[in-house]
C-alpha cells in the first residue's frame, strides 16, 4: 500500500519566471541588464545590473589635469556633452575666481540649451520606438540632424564637443551661428508640431501611458529622481531655477511641474521643455556681446585645497561634481552625482504590477543613458 | 480560339480539353493539379517578394527616407537580392529545442497562407478551386497558420518566444470571431458563401455601397481584425521587437525565417484580396448604374487590373497604419476585440439582417 503524501502544490499562476532583458535588447537603449522576474506578462520585481560599460571615470579623472578631465566628461551622458562640460568648467572657475567674459557665458548658455534639445529629441525618437511607433524614430532624428550640423559648424564636431574649457571656450563661434540657430527655431517650431500629431495626440499612446508607472512626490523626492522625470512628479528639481548658474537667472522661462508623476507626465515634460529651451535661445541669440571668447587662464590650473561641489541641470536631470583638492594639479578625488544613476534606481519601484510593455515604456519615459550610469 | 483578358474561362476549358484528348482522365486532372501548384507557387513568390518591396518604399515615404535604389531600378532587385542572402545562410540549430517541431513550425504557417490562396478568385474564370463554401474554407485554412506561430515560440526554447507565441496564440484566437462575423454581415447581403457568386452579386454596385452604413462599419472592422490576425503593426504583439526581441521567430534564421517572414506578408495579401473580393467587388470594375459610356470604359479595364488594384489599395491602406500607429498593449488588445469589435458586429449582422428583410440596400 503507497502512502499517500500530501506534496504542497504550487499553483501554475504563483510560478515565476525570469528574463534577461539585456545586455543586448532593443530597448533598454544600450548595454543595460534588467533581471525581470514575471508572472505571465506582468512584472513582479526587477533587479538592474549595471557596470558593462565601466570605464573608471572617477579614478581616470585623479590623474588628469582639469582641462583633461572636460573630454572624460563628454563620454558619460554623450547626449548632454556640452551640459557635463560646462559642470567641471564652472567648478574650476569657481574655486579659482575667474572673471568669465560676457560673450562666454551667453554662448554656454544657447549651446546648453540646444544641447538639451537634441538630446531631448533623440529621447522622443526612442519613445516612440519603444512604444511601436518606428516612424518617430525618424522624425525625431531629422531634426537633430541639424542642430549637430550647427555644432559640428562652429566646434568641429558632432557628439563629443569638448568645447568649454576653463575659462572660456575653446575657439569661438562660426560667424554663421546665430543665423543657423535662428533659422533652426523657426524650422523646428513648425516640426514641433508633427511630433504632437504623430505621438501626443495619439490614443493609443495616450492610452498605454496615462496611469502607468506612477511615482510620487515623496518617491520621487527620497530617491532623488530629478530633471524631468522628477517634475513630472511635482517635485521642483530644476537648479536652473533654484541655483541658477550661467545666465538663467535672468532669462524668462518656466519651470514646469507636472502632478500625475506617471509615464504620460514624464512624456509631456520633455516635449515642454524644448518648448521652454527654445525660448530660452530665442531670448540670447541677439544679444550676444563682443568679446573674448576666454578669459586669461595660466597654462597649469592647480585648485586652492579644499573641497568644491557644483551642480547644473543636464537633459535628464541634475548633475553635481565633487572635487577634493589637495592643491595639485590634478584633484585628489573627484566624483559624479550622476541623474541617471538615481533614475534608474526608481524603476524596480513603478515598475512592479505592470505589463512588460509597460515596463519598456517606463524605462523609455524616464530616459537613461547606460554610460552615464555606469561612468 | 478566343482567349480573352476579360474572361479566362474559354482559356482554361481549351486546356482541359487539350489533355483530356490526349491522356485519359487521371492523369489529365494530375497534369492540371501540377500545373495549378506551380502557377501559385510563382504567383505567391513574386508577389511576396514585391510586397516586401512595396513595404519598404512605402515605410520609406512616411519617414523621410528614400528606401531601397542600390539594386537594379529604384532597388527593384533590392528583395531578390535578399532573399538569396537568406537562402544562403546558416540554419542555426537550437540546443535543447525540439528539433522536430522547429522545423515543422515554419512551413505549417506557409501552407496554411498556400491553401488560402488557393480559393481566391483573380479574374474571371481565374480561380483554383471554386467551393460552395468559399469564405468558410478561407477562414479555416487561414487560422491554422497560428498552430505554426505556437510551435515556433513553444519549441524554441526561448522565453521571449513562448511569449510572443501566447500573444499570438490569444490575439488569432479572439480576432477570428470579428473577422468570421464581419464577412457573415456581406454574406447575409450577398445570400452565397461561393466567391465567384458573391463577385458576381457586385456587378452592378459593390457591396460596400450596395449594404451602405452596415456594410462600410463591417469593412472597417474586417480591415482592424485582419490586421490582428495577420500579426502586423500596430497589432504586432507576437514580435514586438522593442519588447521580445522578435517574438515567435527570435530563434529561426535563414530560410525558415523567411518563411516566417514570406507568409506574414502573403498572409497581409489574402486578407487584402478578402477584403477586395467581398466588400469592393473583386474582379468586378466599378460601375455606376445608368452611366453606359462610363461603365463601358470601366469594362475596358481587364478584371486582373481592378483585382490587383483594389488589393493593393487595402495594403496600403494596412501599410499606412502600421507605419503610424504606436503598439498596442495585451490587455488593450482583448479589451478592443471583446468589449467593441464583437457588440458592435453582432449588431451590425441585427441591422444588416433587417435591411435585406426590408429591402433596403440598393
Amino acid at each position: 500500500m503507497k502512502e499517500v503524501v500530501n506534496l504542497p502544490v504550487k499553483k501554475i499562476e504563483e510560478e515565476e519566471y525570469h528574463i534577461n532583458m539585456g545586455p543586448q535588447h532593443p530597448s533598454t537603449h544600450g548595454v543595460l541588464r534588467l533581471v525581470v522576474s514575471l508572472q505571465g506578462e506582468i512584472v513582479k520585481s526587477l533587479k538592474p545590473h549595471c557596470g558593462y560599460i565601466h570605464r573608471g571615470i572617477e579614478k581616470m579623472c585623479e590623474k588628469d589635469t582639469y582641462p583633461q578631465i572636460i573630454h572624460l566628461t563628454d563620454r558619460m551622458d554623450y547626449l548632454s556633452a556640452h551640459i557635463n562640460n560646462h559642470a567641471v568648467c564652472l567648478l574650476v572657475e569657481k574655486a579659482l575666481e575667474v572673471d568669465v567674459p560676457e560673450r562666454v557665458i551667453y554662448i554656454r548658455t544657447i549651446v546648453d540649451e540646444l544641447n538639451r534639445i537634441a538630446s531631448h529629441q533623440l529621447w522622443w525618437c526612442s519613445f516612440g520606438m519603444d512604444m511601436g511607433g518606428l516612424t518617430c524614430f525618424f522624425y525625431g532624428l531629422r531634426d537633430r540632424e541639424k542642430i549637430l550640423d550647427i555644432f559640428e559648424e562652429s566646434f568641429g564636431s558632432r557628439l563629443l564637443h569638448s568645447y568649454y574649457t576653463p575659462g572660456g571656450l575653446m575657439m569661438d563661434i562660426h560667424p554663421n551661428f546665430q543665423k543657423e540657430v535662428k533659422n533652426f527655431i523657426q524650422y523646428f517650431r513648425k516640426k514641433i508640431k508633427d511630433y504632437d500629431d504623430i505621438l501626443t495626440g495619439n490614443i493609443i499612446m495616450q492610452e498605454r501611458t496615462k496611469g502607468i508607472g506612477v511615482l510620487s512626490r515623496e518617491d520621487a523626492i527620497s530617491y532623488g529622481v530629478t530633471g524631468p522625470s522628477g517634475r513630472a512628479s511635482g517635485f521642483s528639481c530644476d537648479v536652473r531655477k533654484r541655483h541658477p548658474y550661467a545666465l538663467y537667472d535672468k532669462v524668462d522661462f518656466r519651470e514646469i511641474l507636472g502632478t500625475e508623476g506617471d509615464t504620460f507626465t514624464r512624456y509631456m515634460m520633455r516635449m515642454h521643455e524644448m518648448r521652454e529651451s527654445m525660448k530660452i535661445i530665442e531670448q540670447l541669440i541677439d544679444n550676444i556681446p563682443a568679446g573674448d571668447y576666454s578669459a586669461k587662464m595660466k597654462a597649469v590650473i592647480k585648485l586652492p585645497a579644499g573641497e568644491y561641489y557644483q551642480r547644473v541641470e543636464a537633459a535628464r536631470g541634475e548633475l553635481g561634481v565633487y572635487v577634493v583638492s589637495d592643491g595639485s594639479k590634478t584633484p585628489y578625488r573627484m566624483k559624479f552625482r550622476s541623474p541617471n544613476f538615481s533614475n534608474l534606481s526608481v524603476l524596480d519601484h513603478i515598475s512592479r504590477g505592470v505589463k512588460i510593455a509597460d515596463l519598456v515604456a517606463i524605462g523609455g519615459s524616464l530616459d537613461y543613458v547606460i554610460p552615464d550610469i555606469d561612468r | 480560339m478566343n482567349f480573352s483578358i476579360y474572361d479566362f474561362t474559354s482559356f482554361n476549358q481549351w486546356i482541359d480539353r487539350f489533355l483530356r484528348e490526349n491522356l485519359n482522365s487521371f492523369w489529365a486532372i494530375a497534369v492540371e493539379m501540377v500545373i495549378i501548384g506551380l502557377a501559385i507557387l510563382l504567383f505567391y513568390a513574386l508577389v511576396g517578394l514585391f510586397l516586401v518591396y512595396a513595404e519598404r518604399k512605402v515605410c520609406a515615404f512616411m519617414q523621410n527616407r528614400v528606401g531601397p535604389n542600390r539594386v537594379g531600378p529604384y532597388g527593384f532587385f533590392q528583395t531578390i537580392a535578399d532573399f538569396i542572402k537568406l537562402m544562403l545562410k546558416e540554419l542555426i540549430t537550437i540546443k535543447n529545442a525540439d528539433q522536430f517541431l522547429f522545423n515543422l513550425a515554419p512551413f505549417i504557417v506557409i501552407i496554411a497562407s498556400f491553401m488560402a490562396i488557393a480559393a481566391i478568385p483573380f479574374a474571371k474564370g481565374l480561380h483554383a478551386i471554386d467551393f460552395d463554401i468559399g469564405v468558410l474554407y478561407v477562414i479555416a485554412v487561414s487560422s491554422l497558420g497560428v498552430v505554426g506561430i505556437l510551435l515556433a515560440g513553444w519549441s524554441s526554447n526561448n522565453k521571449y518566444s513562448l511569449i510572443g507565441a501566447m500573444r499570438s496564440g490569444a490575439q488569432i484566437v479572439s480576432y477570428e470571431l470579428s473577422v468570421g462575423l464581419s464577412l457573415l454581415t456581406i454574406i447575409i447581403l450577398a445570400g452565397t458563401m461561393q466567391f465567384s457568386a458573391i463577385v458576381e452579386g457586385q456587378a452592378n454596385g459593390w457591396f460596400i455601397f450596395k449594404g451602405h452604413i452596415p456594410a462600410f462599419i463591417a469593412f472597417v472592422i474586417f480591415l482592424i481584425s485582419s490586421t490582428a490576425e495577420t500579426n502586423r503593426g500596430p497589432f504586432d504583439l507576437a514580435e514586438a521587437e522593442s519588447e521580445l526581441t522578435a517574438g515567435f521567430h527570435t530563434e529561426y534564421s535563414g530560410i525558415k525565417f523567411a518563411f516566417f517572414f514570406l507568409a506574414e506578408y502573403m498572409n497581409m495579401f489574402i486578407v487584402a484580396s478578402i477584403a477586395a473580393t467581398v466588400f469592393l467587388g473583386g474582379w468586378m470594375p466599378f460601375h455606376v448604374g445608368g452611366w453606359a459610356g462610363f461603365n463601358h470604359i470601366m469594362d475596358f479595364i481587364p478584371p486582373f487590373i481592378w483585382y490587383i488594384g483594389k488589393t493593393f489599395f487595402v495594403i496600403w491602406i494596412m501599410m499606412w497604419f502600421k507605419w503610424t500607429f504606436p503598439r498596442l498593449r495585451i490587455d488593450q488588445l482583448l479589451t478592443l476585440e471583446w468589449k467593441y469589435l464583437l457588440p458592435i458586429n453582432l449588431v451590425n449582422i441585427l441591422i444588416m439582417a433587417f435591411i435585406v428583410l426590408m429591402g433596403w440596400h440598393f
